[in-house]
């Protein structure tokens, strides 16, 4: 840019570049839990088959649609929102391309009419979220369970069986080459992902819309719109996760995402993203969902009932977030 | 020592660091007196009310009040020993009722429950000592500011408070307001209660003071009687012998044919301005100068398209600007008057908030370009001087005036063709003040437009070719900065 050249006069102060900036061991608290998670469970029930291929592809398949709505939530979160709602969208979606296909318009048609779904669900999140100014977390609080009850009443609670192989194989029941193919959708979501959020303008101005909303506006970002885009990717995310627990079971349910949308926000913040926004990373919400669906199955390995399960998952949690704290500035 | 003096400092010193903002403080305020403070941005007021009400503890020196010497460990020690301070950012809580803010934290008990009733009741006793018909059940939030204003001072009378400070109590006050706070404040007077109140409004301190004190440099510089003296004295006081500044003005060639940059057609928002229509041309820097709250931020926020003005239009050659990412396409920057809270986000770094508004121009497709941002900005970092170790240190980390030329940078990266800056140097140490002059007169020699609006006169009369004089959102005057001899010419003029 021209100005820059004539606009230096003060003799300027030395300035030394430091080539990294420092280590912030609290950025990577997710990853050493998950490596300590990881050597625990191989020590102690490494003979019982937690290390076998298959028992490790079972942890990435059930953490699968968990891991896709958390990486979605990260953006949300990342812009200073929260969306309750995703679970209920995923529910929405499956029953709606169950019905789609069951009605004979084919697996294109259906799928299209899932996502669509969970689009118009974010839709009318961030209507009333950006446009009457009402806090997400009401929003999303109400349409979580408006979305739900709406889960149930499409077929008075009755499961849509899903005949179409194709739609099965492709969403969550079969495998690519050695991968199940639920692993691999959540790759490929990690990928995206990660890449949308650290490398594009449109994550920065994610970051920015939720670290500051005045200072963003103040710079040219369109935060509303920043907003509503976070929330048309968390109900789309939903829908697709929705896709996939049909997929799996080969049946859409109305309880699908049950509570998905509170493993998600867990995932997010245990991989080290802030919950009032600004700061986020996508890789680490993988990771943080790879840790909770880790713990769950080492516990069930060890004979844990359910009860155990959820007090110990609940408490390592709070630990992990507890470790992984900035400390409060003033 | 006479007893009339209700409190007394004794060479009270008080430094950060190692710049000393108190030196000496010597000041004796007298029991029912109404007493005016003025003095510049950083001439050592505010730290001087902190000390008295116990926020900060003092270097050395000793506090006297009513002929005993006090040690403030925190502001609880200030509460009791009766001095109180009327904030100029209301510190009530909005959601509670008036009663339940006025015995905060001392609520009336009977047995282990509130006596919510006592509350009310004897909330009601003291406003109506004040003379004020506010509804001690009232929320706080559905009461006029003016009205939060009688909830602090009935607040700190219920503490026995002897004392009050009142720092720009009427600044965010109406008229009639503004005549009921005087009314209470004599009413107060008249009860023996002594009033320390801070003041830019000559007018004012005139009207309502006994007498008036003025600080410069972290000392105090002046006191008298104000029947004794003339607004004349007073900013003589302020100003000091010669404005012996580093900021020196310079008369700078001007192209009167040069093309009309920013164009603004009488522009009205209801409370804030009224009818407003001014421009600037190429390379021309023009001061806008008001009192806090005369409506010089609202304006800028007009021009900037953060908030537009219901009527009126803010054209950029020629260009009607309606939105901010209209105005920024057009061309205009804006360093904002609050650096923590519009300027930028302190958790990210210098890097990205440099990138922020420039993510059109660092981008391959959707992508940033990392590289090319990285580059750029250790340019700026050199050019500017920004002291920090890292383009990824965390803004928040580094000092005001750094703070404030990353939020320059981010805007000179565009060559911008209009650069607004609203209190550019609040906060912000003489070293990087000087230098921020200096790139402000380079841009507008490049010929970018520039509009300047600052508390500090001196800082207007450095930069500005012709300042324009806001008074209670109405402008008034436009002078020529060759026609203006002295800082004394532009304190006369926005004093309304």
């Amino acid at each position: 840019m021209p100005s820059k050249a004539n606009v230096t006069t003060t003799a300027p102060t030395p300035v030394v570049i430091a080539k990294t900036r420092q280590f912030q061991w609290r950025d990577f608290v997710v990853y050493i839990f998950f490596a300590i998670v990881l050597a625990f469970f191989a020590i102690t029930i490494g003979d019982k088959g937690f290390l076998t291929v298959a028992n490790l592809f079972n942890i990435t398949r059930t953490t699968s649609m968990i891991a896709i709505m958390a990486i979605a939530m990260t953006f949300v979160i990342a812009a200073g929102e929260l969306d309750l709602s995703i679970g209920s969208s995923a529910a929405l979606s499956a029953l709606v391309a169950g019905l789609t296909m069951a009605a004979g318009y084919g697996m294109v048609a259906g799928v299209i009419a899932g996502i669509l779904s969970g689009l118009a669900v974010g839709a009318l999140n961030s209507f009333f979220v950006t446009f009457f100014k009402i806090p997400s977390f009401l929003v999303t609080l109400g349409s979580m369970q408006l979305i739900r009850g709406l889960d149930m009443r499409v077929t008075y609670t009755k499961p849509v069986a899903i005949a179409d192989t194709t739609f099965t194989n492709f969403f969550g029941s079969g495998k690519i080459g050695p991968l199940p193919s639920l692993f691999v959708w959540s790759l490929v979501v990690v990928v995206i992902g990660h890449i949308i959020l650290r490398y594009t303008t449109f994550g920065r101005q994610v970051l920015a819309a939720g670290g500051n909303p005045v200072a963003a506006r103040y710079s040219g970002v369109p935060v509303d719109r920043i907003k509503i885009y976070c929330f048309l990717v968390s109900g789309g995310a939903g829908a697709l996760a929705g896709l996939l627990y049909s997929g799996m079971m080969q049946t859409a349910r109305y309880t699908f995402g049950t509570g998905a949308e509170l493993a998600a926000i867990a995932a997010v913040i245990l991989g080290g993203t802030s919950l009032f926004g600004g700061k986020a990373t996508v890789i680490g919400t993988f990771v943080g969902a790879l840790l909770i669906g880790t713990i769950n199955n080492g516990l069930i390995i060890m004979g844990l009932d359910v009860s155990e399960q959820m007090m110990i998952a609940g408490g390592l949690i709070i630990v992990a977030v507890a470790f992984g704290r900035r400390p409060t500035k003033t | 020592m006479a007893i009339s003096n209700i409190l007394e400092t004794r060479d009270i010193e008080k430094s950060f660091g190692s710049i000393p903002v108190l030196k000496r403080v010597n000041f004796a305020l007298q029991k029912g007196e109404v007493h005016a403070f003025m003095g510049g941005n950083g001439a050592g007021k505010s730290t001087l009310m902190k000390v008295l009400t116990g926020i900060y503890t003092r270097d050395s020196g000793e506090i006297v009040i009513n002929g005993t010497p006090h040690q403030f460990a925190g502001p609880r020690d200030a509460e009791a020993a009766g001095i109180a301070m009327i904030f100029q950012e209301l510190s009530l809580i909005p959601t509670l009722t008036v009663a339940q803010n006025i015995f905060l934290h001392r609520e009336p008990r009977s047995g282990y429950f509130l006596n919510d009733a006592e509350a009310v009741r004897r909330s009601r006793e003291i406003l109506a000592d004040l003379g004020e018909d506010i509804d001690p059940t009232a929320r706080v939030e559905d009461i006029s500011s003016g009205a939060c204003q009688m909830v602090e001072i009935a607040k700190a009378l219920s503490q026995n408070a002897q004392i009050l400070i009142m720092d720009e109590p009427t600044s965010s006050l109406s008229e009639h307001e503004t005549r009921s706070l005087f009314r209470i404040v004599r009413r107060l007077q008249s009860n023996g209660i002594s009033i320390i109140y801070i003041s830019h409004r000559m007018a004012e301190i005139f009207e309502i003071c006994d007498r008036v004190t003025v600080m410069r440099d972290g000392a105090i510089v002046f006191t008298d009687t104000c029947k004794n003296i003339s607004m004349q004295v007073l900013i003589d006081a302020m100003l000091g012998p010669g404005t012996g500044s580093s900021l020196q003005w310079r008369d700078r060639k001007l192209n009167a044919d040069a093309p009309v940059v920013l164009d603004v057609a009488n522009i009205t928002a209801a409370g804030s301005y009224r009818d407003v229509s001014f421009h600037v041309r190429a390379g021309e820097i023009v001061g806008l100068a008001g009192l806090m709250g005369s409506g010089r931020t609202e304006i800028a926020q007009a021009i900037f398209g953060i908030r537009r003005p219901d009527t009126g239009t803010v054209q950029l050659n020629g260009k009607t600007i309606t939105s901010t990412q209209e105005a920024i396409a057009a061309g205009v920057a804006l360093v904002p008057e609050s650096r923590r809270r519009q300027g930028l986000i302190l958790d990210h770094s210098v890097a990205e908030n440099f990138l922020l508004p420039n993510l059109d121009v660092f981008k391959t497709g959707y992508f940033v370009d990392e590289r090319r941002t990285a580059r750029k900005i250790l340019d700026f970092i050199k050019l500017l001087g920004i002291k920090t170790d890292s383009p990824d240190k965390e803004v928040h980390e580094l000092s005001g005036g750094n703070q404030q030329k990353v939020v320059l940078s981010k805007w000179l990266v565009r060559a911008p063709k209009l650069l607004i800056l609203d209190e550019p140097t609040l906060g912000v140490d003489i070293g990087a003040k000087s230098d921020i002059v200096e790139i402000v007169r380079k841009l507008a020699d490049n010929g970018a437009a520039v509009l300047v609006i600052s508390s500090e006169f001196e800082e207007l009369l450095a930069m500005s070719d012709r300042i324009l004089i806001l008074q209670d959102g109405n402008l008034t005057n436009q002078l020529d900065r060759r026609n203006i001899a002295s800082e004394e010419v532009l304190h006369h003029a926005v004093q309304s």
